[in-house]
């Protein structure tokens, strides 16, 4: 297949963004939709072709574009890189961005400014690509940090709104923390391989596992250290614990934006770094703890605050953030490929429930609170019915999606054996039972019971044009099939030859035959445990609608714990915000205008001398004035010179 | 004697470059006092002309330059004071060239940005950044000691002046306090480049550069001179207070010519002096310097994040994005010093095109109180995306000129010291809170203030301003090689006779214990 294709994927994105970015105002609408949905079907098209080659021709393909930056050994290049991990990524990224797109063209049709929208989908898919396709560390930085500006401007995209522009800013500031971390982990890559391209890199990794480095004044392992320093980078792109709080508040983001960067793509970046350093990552055991540990950590903080909150797209987005905790501790331990898989499920289903709530949403009126919902079952059958199946994929009930991604992952942690594998389980566990709680939650809150919304709204609440529903009908079908399709390659017996080394997995390592071969009464585990949390979560919300209000008085510190998101915000402000700019007016108060001003030998109160003084008589203003002095002055510098240096030669 | 090659063979092409400006101011001097409009229309002109000439003469020398050489090229040496060895003595390096094209390419760009918010002496306007173009260009090639330091100074002459006669309100105070602290340094200056001609008995630089063998205690009080006249350009601090004031009195192309380009002599004057020259004093204060950087970086961010003027605020970002090339400078291996001087050029366009977006509100409102504006996009959307186009060029996003310096800083900062390098980058991330939220509080939001409804969007002269702006930062961010390979050479031979120079005399540690827990080279 000739390069073009390969290069059409990527660039016909940007080629979109820029022709309805620059001219939409010219072409019009219509024009600027059939130019960026065209051009985003069209590389997606290109995907599948590419994904056909590459994955099922278990080949690798890299395509070296131009040099970038070259200084003395420093050197990378701009290229591509195709081979089945990349593949499933485009796959991923191009589909759900076509979905997003055409869903967008529904969604956003009452918007002055739909043409500005849809380049910066453009924009994003274009760096979320160039992510993904990145041959090495220093691109996948370009596709990472530009994958940021275009979240920074979706977020922010009702400019008019104080709360999207702060969630924008937000964003971008608490994801440059970790990008602060990814920036270090590349230099120390290139301090311990001499080199940041993939292959380089990968080929050195097992000689280096003793090597040594000095870091901060401490010796440390230097292949953890690379993989710790970068896992901060994915920390903060993919919401782990610490660096989550820009998420939630993404929500203020239009809702395809919701489905498609906060949701399906971008947030899984960190993710797919992860997998991509597998062959660096299995050579360092502690980061690969620490990063189950996070991972679990994350799962189960995200999930208890998504049991309490009533913004439809906020329980979402925290169920989002629980999911990719679930990713993450598969990484740490060792199950790349489960990771993975569990990404490429949860895209479609997520970004499925992503587009429901957004129906929903518009169903209503740009009504975000559930508690103002409720019986909207009739209104919105097709919503309702898209929206039941997503849940059942995202809590894992067979055959949807979620089951087979989600049951691996757990059951390699129960494999694996390990203390800390043993910890991920037991909270992946809970996170199961939570999971189709809170599902079931919003379920029953938007669609079942009576309504609680206003007369108005309720009588005029209505199902969503075709061309919102299409690509929710199609995203369904992935839904539905993703897991059962994909579950021989990704994590079957077709493995090994599907990854085709794109993954590493050390044999020592990989536990997937002996999770095949646990006892059929463990795996039914997290079924027992789905069901039960759907059961309780009908009793809870339609059968004794009081009980959750008699539990949140019973355990009303624990609610409000959760409810308030464990006091992440209020703490970070205090601390960083508050703290940043307490320093911020101390150092320009005090020590500038204090300090430096009044005691350098040409502070301040020099300068009011000499203005105010011996020099004041040039005020006047007038030019030749000033220049006669300056240049008498500098005359009277030379002939000094001059005069001291030469006269004794 | 001239020594060029190529096209320019035989021709004194540098002497032409440096001297097209002031050919220029003189012509302005002829035309007269400007008493009508159409007049002035014709000063502006020509001084435009010129600059654009001269822009173009830099950008063939920039063409015809040898990339792989390392040494002086377009040399041109005239006896001036025979008998004490002094002479008109001219040429430039890879590093020097870009500091010269820079100059030439923000010229026009100031005169343009002048145009209208420029209503009084406009004549005189005129002849000052001309004046100041001359001497920028002969500074920068300079290679006699002698030679240098005039033009050093002589920049300053019309920078007090572009403060002092068209700045704002506290113009006077702003004048002379960057005189004077400038001044202050330049004075040590010169009792250095005094001690080291009575020394080595001459002031040609290149020889200086290569030969000079000082014992390292002179040494060391000859850098801490050198040090305070160059500490004080950057600025670093705590000699950086006179730039906010400066700044902010300064008129827009002012400060796009401070910001843009006087800031670089300090950095510049290491490379030509600090560092070749004084080779042993160099290593010992590697720490002081690294260290004075980090608190730059740290220490201005955070109060550009709690700034309520706008000019202030991106010039405490100046100091802070400064901080990134001192530290590079003094990593002394091939990618810190590269990234430095990259991230010279690279902020000197777009701190540069941060001050223009300033002005372009400014010449509508006349106020720099950030409060006075938001919701700007309403009714100036191209100014919106331009403004965040260089909002992101300044907080390094790739692709843009900023992230290839700070990054390549960075990396050379990370092989010295992983702790340098750690606390520099937390610039990065607060450089990203300072710098959006600015653009938030001007062009986001809602628009309160009635007065901000009439704003036109951008005319088609501030477009034109920003056109090759942004081309620049596009350029150097996406294919920097034709802004990095002409750095390589010169720079490969500074650090290579650095390191002989610190083998043939091992330099004495200053600060024992402290070095030994921050300062050590690994």
């Amino acid at each position: 297949m000739s390069n073009s294709v390969y290069i059409a994927a990527i660039f016909l994105p940007l080629l979109a963004s820029l022709i309805v970015g620059l001219f939409g105002r010219t072409i019009g609408v219509r024009v600027s939709n059939v130019v960026s949905v065209g051009a985003i079907f069209a590389a997606a098209a290109c995907s599948v072709l590419i994904f056909i080659e590459i994955a099922l021709g278990h080949q690798v393909k890299v395509l070296p574009l131009m040099t970038w930056i070259a200084s003395g050994d420093f050197v990378v290049e701009w290229a591509l890189r195709f081979d089945t991990l990349s593949a499933v990524m485009l796959v991923v990224v191009t589909g759900v961005s076509a979905m997003v797109h055409l869903y967008s063209v529904g969604y956003m049709s009452h918007d002055a400014s739909r043409q500005r929208f849809m380049s910066y989908l453009g924009l994003f898919t274009f760096t979320m690509l160039m992510l993904v396709t990145a041959n090495n560390l220093v691109q996948l930085f370009f596709g990472w940090e530009g994958v940021g500006l275009a979240s920074y401007l979706l977020i922010g995209f009702w400019h008019d709104r104080d709360s999207a522009n702060a969630a924008s800013i937000k964003a971008f500031v608490v994801n440059r923390v970790g990008d602060l971390g990814l920036a270090l982990g590349v230099f120390a890559a290139f301090f311990v391989f001499g080199t940041v391209s993939f292959e380089g890199m990968f080929a050195q990794a097992p000689e280096k596992v003793g090597t040594v480095l000095i870091f901060w004044g401490y010796s440390v392992p230097a292949l953890e250290l690379v993989c710790l320093l970068l896992f901060v980078g994915a920390v903060g792109k993919s919401a782990q614990v610490g660096l989550h709080t820009w998420l939630p508040d993404a929500m203020e983001g239009p809702t395809p934006v919701s489905a498609l960067i906060h949701a399906a793509t971008m947030v899984t970046a960190g993710v797919f770094l992860m997998c991509r350093m597998s062959p660096v990552l299995e050579f360092a055991p502690i980061a690969g703890i620490v990063i189950t540990f996070i991972g679990a950590a994350t799962a189960v903080f995200a999930a208890t605050v998504g049991l309490t909150q009533f913004d439809i797209k906020r329980v979402i987005a925290y169920s989002t953030c629980s999911q990719l905790g679930y990713m993450m501790f598969a990484i740490g331990i060792s199950a790349y490929p489960a990771a993975i898989f569990h990404l490429f499920t949860h895209a479609f289903f997520k970004a499925l429930l992503f587009l429901g709530a957004g129906s929903v949403i518009h169903g209503m009126h740009d009504e975000q609170d559930m508690r103002k919902m409720g019986g909207l079952r009739k209104a919105l059958p097709i919503t309702h019915l898209l929206m039941f199946i997503g849940s059942l994929a995202l809590a894992g009930i067979p055959p949807f999606a979620g089951y087979y991604s989600k049951d691996m992952i757990l059951e390699l942690a129960r494999a694996k054996g390990t203390y800390f594998a043993h910890f991920a389980m037991v909270a992946g566990l809970i996170v199961v039972f939570l999971t189709a709680f809170y599902s079931w939650r919003v379920l029953c809150l938007t669609f079942y019971g009576k309504t609680r919304a206003d007369k108005h709204t309720f009588e005029h609440a209505h199902e969503s044009p075709f061309v919102m529903l299409l690509p929710m009908l199609i995203l369904t079908v992935g839904a539905i099939g993703a897991g059962y399709l994909g579950k021989e390659y990704f994590i079957g017996h077709e493995r090994l030859t599907f990854w085709n080394n794109s993954l590493f997995v050390l044999p020592a390592n990989d536990v997937v035959d002996a999770a095949h071969h646990l006892p059929e009464i463990e795996k039914k585990v997290p079924l027992v445990l789905a069901l039960a949390g759907i059961i309780f979560s009908y009793l809870f919300y339609l059968v004794f609608p009081k009980v959750p209000a008699f539990f949140t008085k019973v355990f009303r510190f624990t609610y409000t714990f959760f409810y308030r998101k464990w006091f992440f915000d209020e703490l970070y402000t205090l601390v960083f915000v508050r703290g940043a700019k307490a320093l911020g007016r101390g150092f320009w108060k005090i020590f500038d205008g204090k300090i430096i001003d009044r005691f350098l030998p040409n502070g301040a109160a020099t300068v009011s001398w000499f203005t105010a003084g011996g020099l004041s008589r040039l005020q006047s203003g007038f030019v030749a004035q000033y220049a006669t002095v300056m240049v008498l002055g500098l005359l009277a510098f030379l002939s000094y010179f001059l005069f001291k240096t030469v006269l004794p030669l | 004697m001239i020594n060029s090659v190529g096209v320019f063979a035989g021709v004194p092409v540098l002497t032409a470059l440096i001297f097209l400006p002031l050919l220029g101011a003189l012509l302005l001097l002829l035309t007269g006092t400007v008493t009508t409009s159409s007049k002035a229309t014709f000063v502006k002109s020509v001084a435009l002309g010129i600059s654009l000439l001269t822009f173009v003469l830099s950008l063939f020398i920039w063409k015809e330059f040898d990339a792989s050489n390392a040494g002086f090229q377009f040399v041109e040496r005239y006896a001036w004071l025979p008998q004490w060895n002094i002479s008109y003595y001219v040429g430039i390096d890879g590093i020097s060239l870009f500091m010269v094209v820079l100059s030439t390419f923000l010229l026009p760009l100031c005169i343009l940005a002048s145009w209208q918010s420029i209503e009084t002496r406009v004549r005189e306007y005129m002849i000052a950044f001309l004046l100041l173009e001359t001497f920028m260009l002969g500074m920068f090639a300079a290679l006699d000691m002698v030679l240098f330091y005039v033009f050093f100074e002589a920049v300053l002459i019309p920078m007090f002046l572009i403060v002092g006669v068209w700045g704002g309100k506290n113009r006077i105070y702003a004048a002379f306090k960057f005189f004077l602290y400038t001044l202050a340094g330049s004075l040590l200056m010169l009792l250095a480049v005094i001690v080291i001609y009575r020394h080595a008995g001459t002031a040609d630089i290149p020889v200086l550069m290569d030969n000079l063998r000082l014992p390292a205690s002179t040494q060391m009080w000859l850098w801490l001179a050198f040090f305070a006249a160059f500490a004080v350009k950057v600025p670093m601090v705590p000699f950086h207070t006179w730039l906010p004031d400066a700044h902010v009195e300064a008129p827009t192309a002012g400060s796009v010519i401070l910001a843009g380009v006087l800031l670089k002599m300090g950095a510049f004057g290491f490379l030509r002096f600090s560092i070749p020259m004084l080779p042993q004093a160099t290593e010992q204060f590697i720490p002081l310097v690294s260290w004075l950087s980090i608190i730059a970086v740290i220490y201005t961010s955070l109060i550009a994040l709690v700034q309520t003027d706008m000019k202030k605020l991106i010039a405490y970002s100046s100091i802070a994005h400064m901080g990134f090339v001192t530290i590079g400078l003094f990593t002394l291996n091939l990618q810190g010093m590269q990234g430095a001087i990259f991230q010279m050029i690279s902020h000197g366009v777009v701190s540069g095109a941060l001050f223009l977006c300033v002005g372009v509100v400014y010449d509508r409102l006349h106020t720099r109180e950030i409060a006075r504006y938001g919701g700007l996009v309403q009714k100036m959307p191209h100014y919106a995306v331009v403004f965040l186009f260089f909002t992101m060029a300044s907080i390094g996003l790739p692709a843009t000129s900023g992230f290839v310096g700070e990054f390549l800083v960075l990396l050379g900062a990370f092989k010295v010291n992983t702790l340098y390098a750690s606390l520099t980058a937390l610039g990065v991330v607060l450089g990203a809170a300072y710098a959006l939220s600015l653009y938030r509080r001007v062009v986001l939001g809602k628009m309160v203030h009635e007065d901000l409804f009439k704003m036109p969007d951008l005319t088609v002269r501030e477009k034109a301003i920003f056109a090759p702006l942004i081309i620049v930062v596009l350029w150097m961010g996406i294919a920097p090689a034709s802004f990095l390979k002409p750095l390589e050479a010169p720079l490969l031979v500074l650090i290579e006779r650095h390191q002989e120079a610190l083998e043939i005399e091992p330099p004495v540690r200053l600060t024992g214990r402290l070095t030994e827990l921050f300062g050590e080279k690994k």
